[in-house]
């Protein structure tokens, strides 16, 4: 595999008395749109949150860039330049669109060319700008979030479902953005559930399910093997193709 | 959870102005109460005492005691007026603090009342050892007595803060239960405190010769021409809105307050994007300290003595306070402080024995009206 810019090796996880992470090992090429696919429950989340430093190690190890961040302070991991979009989009509610995006660009004032870019991806931003984002819609929250994962340029972009309840519309817009980020940006960890969305962005694969990751690859090969996705995701997606 | 701020309209109001008033009030609910409360007081000032107390009156010419309350007129009621946004400005310095570290740390200082008192007792220290220039009657010597009484007092309780968030808060971050009973105990130790260090007496604070006395408005002015206004309570306003005006600018205008608010709402998120959140609450909490010294220091000196159990009295206030303006709220808190101020004056004028019940009245008249405070907070 190429070099790779995030590796978790036998990592475990538990919140509260619950054991979610079972010893996951995964490696996130550089360069690539990674999504990591499985059901509900199968610990996609806690994986991104456990990477974030949100959620405690309980074993295993984390690097990122050949550097060892197991257990390091979310802060700190944010600082090394990840940047995490969570599945609730963390959107804050009362400050306007500027002022999350002001928030959100943490080493000093936005740049300019970089926001224009951003808001040339994302326009209903620019329409909203000094709003408070309370007022957003789902779909232009979901842009807001990605907007502020994006306004600084990071190493790795951590995404949770960003599909999650959107309208099948901006669905095709969040696609679009997200094939223009992979271009000009970072490597990307894409969890997703909604598999036509994953196939058409992604570049890498990797299958959880039970706190264990059960399959990596490239997507193109899983997209093609229905057996396989049958037997890893229980779709058929042949039907309505 | 996102707490009602719409402005709902019943259906059934009727038409334009009424329904309009009702969008009002619930639109701008502490607007609403402030023009209530000064309108009711003002409308008792302007009817004149004869025409109501005539058909009471006994023989003597002396009508029951509830009518006799009618006998305000203007200028008192300025001088009300005022002096219960002196008051209020007080407490609103006092409260802000509690609000913040309340709203952005969700916790719940009980030793807030310690902090006041601690600033009081530094603020009278400095009065006392510098009573040659409170006395000399000059505006330099008076401004730089003041401001160093103030920045003491400041400089004391903010440093007492940054030792108190170490020791007692940071351990009971996220537990409330936790959080009550350790405050309370560093209250009682703050109390302690004082007490070892100035003894357990009450300790006069003389006011300064240039902020002694009232200043009296111009016969010629009319309406309130005659009304007196003491010259200390004027200060308060001043300094109260001053500093009222820096906190906004703070919290609307610069990135620190970009995260204050930030943090009020999701805590998480803001170390999400690289902010060490931990450092954020221990400035706020210094800052809340010191706040609270400044109010006591103010305090002391508009009550003209200090007792170590001041900051206890005065939490009731505190609390009433930052509860009926809406938990986390500095705007909230600013308006719920003036509400508290001009009550306690007006019903103290009335009757003081009733003031203390009406400010908790009042509280609970909102409450009732709107649980989530004047101004409400969103929480994540």
């Amino acid at each position: 595999m190429a070099d790779a810019l995030l590796e978790l090796t036998g990592l475990h996880a538990n919140i509260g008395q619950y054991h979610i992470l079972h010893g996951v090992d995964l490696q996130v090429p550089r360069g690539e749109l990674t999504v990591l696919l499985g059901r509900n429950g199968a610990g996609k989340s806690t994986t991104l949150r456990t990477i974030m430093g949100l959620t405690q190690v309980s074993r295993g190890q984390v690097r990122f860039n050949g550097e060892d961040i197991t257990g390091e302070a979310t802060p700190r991991v944010a600082r090394r330049g990840v940047a995490f979009v969570p599945e609730d989009m963390g959107i804050f509610q009362l400050l306007t669109v500027r002022e999350n995006m002001e928030l959100a660009a943490a080493s000093g004032p936005m740049d300019p060319a970089r926001l224009d870019w951003v808001q040339q991806l994302f326009p209903p931003l620019k329409r909203f700008w000094d709003k408070p984002a309370g007022n957003l819609s789902g779909g232009q929250k979901q842009m807001l979030a990605i907007a502020r994962a994006i306004i600084e340029p990071r190493e790795l972009l951590l995404v949770d479902e960003p599909t999650k309840g959107l309208a099948p519309s901006i669905i095709n817009d969040l696609r679009d953005a997200f094939r223009e980020l992979k271009e000009r940006e970072a490597t990307i960890l894409l969890v997703e559930q909604n598999f036509n969305f994953a196939r058409a962005l992604g570049q890498s694969v990797a299958v959880m399910d039970d706190g264990r990751i059960v399959h990596t690859g490239r997507m193109a090969a899983l997209a093609e093997d229905e057996a396989l996705q049958q037997q890893l995701l229980g779709l058929s997606l042949g039907a309505h193709q | 959870m996102t707490a009602d701020t719409s402005t709902a309209t019943d259906p059934a109001a009727g038409r334009g102005l009424r329904r309009r008033l009702s969008a009002f009030r619930e639109g701008y609910p502490h607007f609403f109460l402030l023009g209530l409360l000064a309108g009711v007081t003002l409308l008792l000032a302007v009817v004149p005492y004869g025409i109501i107390a005539a058909p009471w009156q006994d023989a003597a010419g002396e009508a029951p005691r509830l009518v006799r309350l009618f006998r305000m007129d203007i200028q008192t009621w300025f001088t009300l007026t005022v002096s219960g946004m002196a008051m209020g400005l007080l407490i609103f310095i006092m409260s802000s603090g509690m609000t913040l570290t309340f709203g952005l740390m969700n916790v719940l200082n009980l030793a807030h009342g310690g902090f006041i008192s601690f600033g009081a007792f530094c603020g009278a220290t400095v009065v006392a050892a510098l009573s040659g220039w409170g006395g000399s009657g000059s505006l330099v010597l008076t401004a730089g007595l003041l401001l160093l009484a103030f920045v003491y007092a400041m400089v004391v309780t903010g440093a007492l803060g940054v030792f108190f968030e170490r020791v007692v808060i940071r351990p009971v971050y996220g537990n409330h239960l936790k959080q009550i009973l350790v405050t309370i105990g560093g209250s009682i130790i703050l109390v302690q405190l004082i007490q070892v260090i100035w003894g357990s007496t009450d300790i006069p604070v003389s006011r300064p010769e240039l902020l002694r006395g009232a200043v009296i408005i111009n016969e010629g002015v009319p309406l309130i021409g005659g009304a007196a206004i003491e010259i200390y309570r004027l200060m308060a306003v001043v300094v109260g809105l001053i500093l009222y005006g820096v906190m906004q600018l703070i919290i609307n205008r610069t990135k620190i307050g970009v995260l204050i608010r930030a943090g009020v709402e999701n805590t998480e998120m803001v170390e999400i994007h690289g902010y060490r959140i931990r450092m954020l609450f221990l400035a706020v909490f210094v800052a809340g300290s010191a706040l609270a010294g400044l109010g006591g220091a103010m305090w002391g000196m508009y009550e003209q003595i200090v007792n170590a159990h001041m900051g206890e009295h005065l939490m009731i206030m505190v609390i009433v306070v930052i509860i009926l303006g809406g938990l986390g709220s500095v705007t909230g808190c600013f308006y719920g402080a003036i509400l508290v101020g001009l009550i306690n004056l007006y019903v103290g004028y009335l009757e003081p024995r009733l003031a203390g019940v009406a400010t908790v009245g009042l509280m609970v008249a909102v409450l009732m009206w709107r649980p989530q405070g004047l101004i409400p907070v969103l929480r994540h």
